[in-house]
């Protein structure tokens, strides 16, 4: 049942890793001398990880690793400030100082680095978007994750072990045709399998079950899952090592704005002057926001998730089913990790209720009874800044040197390399990145919308 | 969660459809600026803390109910009738 459209992205997903080409990758990190270090010498220049230095490491007790990053007071002024240590504050930090030089910036965060939606999710990286203005964003972010590793010298575990998506009816084969032929068109790849397809690549299913038939899955071969926690280190100690200040336990409280122009903000740890100013707070973004007399277009809902015991490896893929909402794959560490959709109430209480937990265990039994017997060992609830249509927020407001990065809805963790890279772009020049131009603040008052899913610009429809 | 519907008394969270905060209860005249509109449909104060927002008792009685709560612990203050005038009269925030 494959498309002919189809076919021909077979043969271009064998293309290995375009990023080297493309030149996003494989500039290794440039040691800095001490100067570099704008007078302060906390460490010597950042120590370089490898296998050879884990052996070596390994033979003399470990006693000599260094902090991966430094701890610094946080200065009277700097040219630009982050607020939220999170993968996309922290990814825009570093690709600030990398690609556009500003090494006089600061990241505040009132907790821990990467304490948010960072250190908690279900890890899904892909790049299997349909609507233009979307579709070369995570196409750009996909290709940012392959050279990730080398580009912060950091393991974040990154497996390209495929992305199915199951569907179960005609109409839904078609829908998903179409997008793995978008998928195509964007240069990304997409592999459209029938029933037998499926079979080889799971056969765990249950295919013989009559309510929810199993017709096929859309496959994306280079989609997959990453460490989440060692993204956010590893964005930390690239940016940390550019000259970057991470401020931690520093909670800002008050954003200054004099005659419509940002001049810095007010924290748990004192006053910092700024020319710039970047809220890239997630499921907070309402609050900070309101620091700057803004209203965003943004509700704030929980969505859960659950990870079992530890497991010998079953599952090889991150798989979706179609007629309901489940997704799951199992970490390295042998936990399968799954979720469902939001619980579909505005909520902050980082924990849902007992409905969507039914759902989505449900859901999983329904696909994979062979998942049954393992022993869910926690939930939790995220905190996600949904947009009425259902797409991020990367823009300038109205309030000279204010940038904000938000709206990231439930899936933020595929693109934080983007949506850093987009947002310093934005920071640094002052105009939008090509890919990232269409997440615009103003596009639903302007009906420029992206609606992912179609089905409307409305807060409860996402 | 449950929500005490004032027809039904105490009923799970799966007998009803959440809507979205009140400010769909504001909708503004005909000749109002598109901002207005864009503040009703759009934006949001989204409070982490007590919050009014619109829910329909649709597995149930079918009324459309304003339902007070802490989005922070998920404790329900009050849940009124929004066919109750006194609960509408609020007035238009635009």
């Amino acid at each position: 049942m494959t498309s002919p459209g189809l076919k021909a992205a077979a043969g271009r997903s064998a293309t290995p890793f375009v990023a080297a080409e493309q030149g996003f990758a494989r500039q290794p990190l440039k040691l800095r001398p001490k100067a570099g270090l704008m007078g302060r010498s906390l460490h010597e220049a950042p120590m370089r990880y490898s296998g050879f230095k884990v052996i070596t490491q390994g033979l003399f007790g470990n006693r000599g690793w260094q902090p991966a990053w430094r701890d610094p007071a946080p200065k009277p002024e700097y040219d630009a400030i982050i607020i939220g240590g999170g993968g996309h504050g922290l990814s825009t930090a570093f690709y600030l100082a990398k690609n556009h030089g500003m090494t006089n910036i600061a990241v505040l965060e009132k907790s821990h680095i990467g304490s948010g939606n960072i250190g908690r999710n279900t890890t899904i990286v892909r790049a299997n978007y349909f609507l233009p203005g979307n579709s070369e964003f995570y196409s750009h972010s996909l290709k940012l994750w392959e050279g990730m590793e080398a580009e912060l010298n950091y393991n974040v575990m990154h497996s390209q072990r495929g992305v199915i998506n199951l569907f179960h009816s005609d109409g839904q084969r078609d829908a998903f045709a179409r997008r793995g032929n978008m998928m195509i068109n964007q240069g990304d790849d997409a592999i459209l399998l029938d029933r037998e397809g499926v079979r080889e690549h799971l056969p765990y299913l249950d295919f013989e079950q009559t309510r929810f038939p199993i017709y096929g899955g859309l496959y994306h071969p280079r989609g997959g899952s990453a460490r989440h926690d060692a993204v956010a280190w590893g964005y930390a100690r690239g940016a940390d090592s550019r000259g970057v200040d991470l401020i931690q336990n520093c909670e800002v409280t008050g954003i200054d704005i004099e005659n419509g122009v940002v001049r810095g903000v007010q924290t748990t740890r004192g006053a910092i002057r700024a020319k710039q100013v970047g809220i890239i707070v997630a499921g907070r973004s309402s609050q900070v926001a309101a620091m700057a007399g803004m209203r965003l277009p943004i509700e704030s809902h929980v969505l859960q998730a659950f990870v079992t015991e530890g497991l010998k490896p079953v599952i090889n893929h991150v798989v979706s089913f179609g007629m309901g909402h489940f997704y799951i794959s199992q970490s390295d560490k042998g936990g399968l990790v799954f979720g469902g959709d939001l619980d579909f109430y505005a909520s902050y209480a980082s924990r849902g209720n007992l409905p969507m937990v039914e759902h989505v265990m449900e859901a999983g039994m329904t696909l994979m009874p062979m998942i049954g017997r393992a022993k869910v060992l926690r939930s939790w609830g995220g905190i996600m800044d949904m947009t009425p249509d259902g797409s991020p927020i990367i823009d300038k407001t109205h309030i000279e040197g204010l940038f904000i990065d938000c709206g990231w809805n439930y899936g933020g963790f595929k693109a934080v390399p983007a949506s850093g890279w987009c947002m310093a772009h934005l920071m640094a020049t002052g105009t939008h990145h090509e890919v990232a131009a269409k997440f615009r603040l103003d596009r639903f008052a302007t009906g420029h919308l992206l609606d992912e899913e179609g089905t409307g610009s409305q807060h409860n429809l996402h | 969660m449950r929500l005490t519907c004032p027809l039904c008394g105490p009923r799970d969270r799966r007998e009803f459809h959440y809507y979205g905060s009140d400010d769909y209860l504001r909708r503004p005249g005909a000749d109002a600026p598109a901002s207005a509109w864009d503040d009703y449909l759009h934006n949001r104060d989204n409070p982490a803390g007590l919050t009014r927002d619109l829910w329909y008792h649709d597995m149930g009685c079918t009324a459309w109910l304003v339902v007070t709560r802490n989005t922070v612990t998920h404790e329900i203050a009050a849940v009124e009738m929004v066919a109750d005038p006194a609960v509408t009269a609020g007035g238009d925030r635009t």
